[in-house]
């Protein structure tokens, strides 16, 4: 089943009175510096010994280089997606550099080069003892290592590991190894194979049974040097009865040129674990001509391994030239939950499809879709959402709601439902609607005194409100700015 | 003194001319009542005073306080003090009616050189308006115009009206729709409200309102004019006698 809406016709009038508006429509994307920072890598290129160099600079085990290779043996055979509804350039993948980190290895905070301090710093990352008052433990990933994990004792002493996908593999084998594509099969598709082979860094979390995880924990990802891909691989495993609540952001400094960042995020819940997967998304969109960006092929899949136990995806969006993504829940324990709750904004020329799916397979398990998608300027924007009720999810229930938002004329929105029921007592619900910022609206905004960006992000915080629920404090104030951002100039 | 002053005024939507040659003097402390047929041109001349688009003044002149009306955005108008209760408010999802109102109170705070007040004063403040106002404030926790009914909609324009405290309300028949318990109450809203500073211009369609808000002058509007002026007693005349016996060639 699929149903799409188009908004060719739209009639916004506030558009028709544009001059002046492309001057604001360059708004600047204000983590678009570079940091200047003595660089260490790998050239451009990709074969099997690339992937021998990256796990060797890692000092990683055998099994994992044998790991990569099947990976990289795989992708070699897969063709590459084009299903999804976006216009992607072809991408030499031996124009890219597999691996880039900063010059000076770090051993501790203390020992980070200052200039990436600093870097996190404009960022508004409190990678220091700052973060303290905001309760926040923060791993940063910068190009492809990892530059530090703030708080690592407080979390030890709650037996709560997070460090970096490296130290992971060397500190804790077992773990890694017992979970590492175990969510996300090195062959599952074309990017997660690459990433599989190339991964060079990532956060590793691991909450013991029982534990509450006693802070919020939060990766910053940053793409900085130039024709550099960003692989990174999340981990985290909840064990039974634990709760954990992770955030991650990204940036990415302005650059000419398309950059790939193909990430992978594997989440496991055990019996009765809950874990919060929240995402505010930054990446470089390009400019207003659609030059440069990133482009976001992401995996991200959580499974609901055990009974009773509870994933929820919260993300905003608004960055990125493309995007790929659906982070999805695998719905195996009895009365398991999954959650998808989404803000897509697209503006410009960015493309993006995206999207979830629920595959249920417990009985008595539910998952629940919102969906907000935010189309300006001559964006395109796609949800694309799989619900699956498989023979033995006995009572299951899904409700989805995708909304979407137009502003302007020459914008995008479609929506691409799928469902697929094979137990009859299985529920599936979906509503979709799609509205515009009408005239009335900024008009009534304005007649109180508004003026007319802020009446835009008034309504169109109005429209996410439902999913910002569903952020930390902190970041759905973040959220809600960058929405503001990236909207300026959105309607004259 | 003279606080508004239109002379002449001619106006188009969509290529029509609806006014033709509207003048009307106000003065601070009065409240007019601007009677007419439908389409002799009331809520266009609401909008065309609060800078709606699509309402393209041809000829005239407004000046507001001394300043030319018509070259200000609508926000700067709402900021000089011109508050338009609509005829039909406009539902904004999802954004809480409170949030929105001290939004729009900053903003007018902001272009004023004011001081924007925190959540703290301006919570008093509301609270002050409600109790003034008669108005529970379960409104307050709604998102804007939200699935409010009708009564509900025009009260809570009313009650943006005692938060922003403008010189200049127009209340765009403010009364239809409304049965006789919320038209007492938005009657008494702006009984409330009237001061020496302030001006009112009440569009309506019925003599009704005028029972509860008692008027210094009514106006009769017809075919884009002002074709007769007087007091109370006008309303009530034509109330008699409808509009088909005024001004000249009124379309009734």
């Amino acid at each position: 089943m699929s149903s799409q809406m188009n908004n060719e016709s739209s009639g916004a009038n506030a558009l028709r009175d544009n001059a002046g508006v492309a001057e604001v429509l360059g708004r600047t994307y204000s983590a678009g510096f570079i940091t200047d920072i003595e660089m260490t890598g790998l050239p451009p290129g990709l074969d099997e010994e690339t992937v021998r160099q990256i796990s060797a600079i890692k000092g990683e085990p055998v099994w994992m280089t044998e790991w990569r290779l099947d990976a990289f043996r795989h992708w070699l055979t897969m063709p590459k997606p084009d299903w999804a509804k976006l216009n992607i350039d072809p991408i030499d993948y031996q124009a890219i550099s597999y691996y880039a980190a900063p010059k000076a290895g770090p051993k501790s905070l203390d020992e980070v080069d200052p200039a990436l301090l600093e870097t996190y710093e404009k960022l508004g990352i409190p990678l220091h003892e700052r973060a303290a008052l905001a309760g926040v433990a923060v791993d940063a990933v910068f190009d492809s290592v990892s530059v530090g994990t703030t708080f690592r004792k407080q979390l030890a002493e709650a037996g709560v590991l997070f460090c970096s996908m490296s130290e992971a593999i060397r500190e804790y084998p077992e773990l890694v190894r017992k979970y590492l594509g175990s969510v996300v099969p090195t062959g599952d598709n074309f990017f997660a194979a690459l990433n599989s082979a190339v991964f060079s860094d990532g956060s590793f979390v691991f909450i013991p049974k029982g534990v509450r995880c006693p802070m919020e924990l939060s990766t910053y990802f940053r793409i900085n040097a130039q024709n550099t891909g960003q692989f990174e691989r999340t981990l985290i495993v909840a064990e039974e009865g634990s709760h954990v609540s992770y955030l991650e952001g990204c940036t990415a400094p302005k650059r000419d040129e398309n950059q790939l960042h193909a990430a992978v995020v594997e989440l496991v819940a055990l019996e009765g674990a809950q874990i919060k997967y929240s995402t505010v998304q930054n990446w470089y969109p390009g400019d207003e001509n659609g030059v440069g960006g990133i482009y976001n092929f992401v995996t991200k899949r959580g499974d609901c391994r055990g009974d009773d136990s509870k994933i929820s995806w919260t993300q905003v969006e608004t960055g990125s030239a493309i995007t790929w993504k659906y982070p999805s829940v695998v719905l195996r324990g009895d009365r398991s939950v999954g959650e998808f709750h989404s803000v897509a904004l697209t503006h410009h020329h960015q493309q993006a499809d995206t999207g979830t799916k629920m595959i249920h397979l417990g009985r008595h398990t539910k998952s629940k879709i919102v969906s907000k998608g935010i189309s300006a300027g001559r964006s395109s924007n796609s949800y694309r959402g799989l619900v699956k009720m498989e023979k033995g999810a006995e009572g299951a229930r899904n409700h989805t709601q995708c909304d979407s938002l137009l502003i302007g004329k020459q914008c995008g929105a479609h929506t691409f439902p799928y469902m697929e029921v094979k137990n009859p007592s299985a529920i599936v619900e979906h509503e979709a609607t799609t509205s515009k910022i009408s005239d009335e609206q900024m008009f009534y905004c304005r007649a109180r005194g508004i003026s007319e960006e802020d009446a835009v992000s008034m309504i169109v915080d109005g429209f996410c409100k439902q999913v910002f629920r569903e952020l930390p404090m902190e970041f759905a104030v973040e959220a809600k700015k960058l929405l503001e951002v990236s909207l300026e100039g959105a309607v004259g | 003194m003279t606080m508004l002053k239109i002379e002449n005024l001619h106006a188009r939507v969509e290529g029509r001319e609806i006014l033709k040659g509207l003048s009307l003097t106000v003065n601070a402390g009065e409240v007019h009542a601007i009677m007419g047929p439908n389409g002799a041109g009331k809520s266009t001349l609401g909008n065309v005073l609060s800078g709606r688009d699509g309402y393209e003044v041809t000829e005239g002149t407004v000046s507001y306080n001394g300043v030319d009306l018509l070259t200000l955005a609508p926000e700067a108008r709402a900021a000089a003090g011109v508050f338009l209760a609509f005829q039909y408010p406009v539902e904004i999802p999802g954004v809480n009616n409170t949030y929105f109102l001290r939004a729009a109170l900053n903003a007018q705070r902001k272009v004023r050189g004011e001081k924007e007040l925190d959540s703290m004063q301006f919570l008093k403040l509301v609270r002050e308006k409600l109790k003034v106002m008669q108005i529970s404030d379960e409104l307050l926790h709604r998102a804007v115009n939200e699935g409010f009914s009708g009564g509900e909609k025009k009260r809570n324009e009313i009650f943006q009206m005692a938060v922003l405290e403008p010189q200049l309300a127009i209340l765009d028949e403010t009364d239809s729709g409304l049965d006789i318990d919320a038209l007492k109450q938005v009657a008494q809203g702006v009984n409330t409200l009237r001061s020496p500073h302030r001006a009112f211009l009440m569009i309506t369609h019925y003599q009704r309102l005028l029972d509860y808000v008692v008027p210094d002058f009514v106006h009769v509007l017809a075919d884009g004019r002002i074709v007769e002026s007087g007091d109370k007693s006008l309303a009530l005349k034509l109330e008699e006698h409808g509009y088909a016996d005024i001004g000249a060639g009124a379309a009734a």
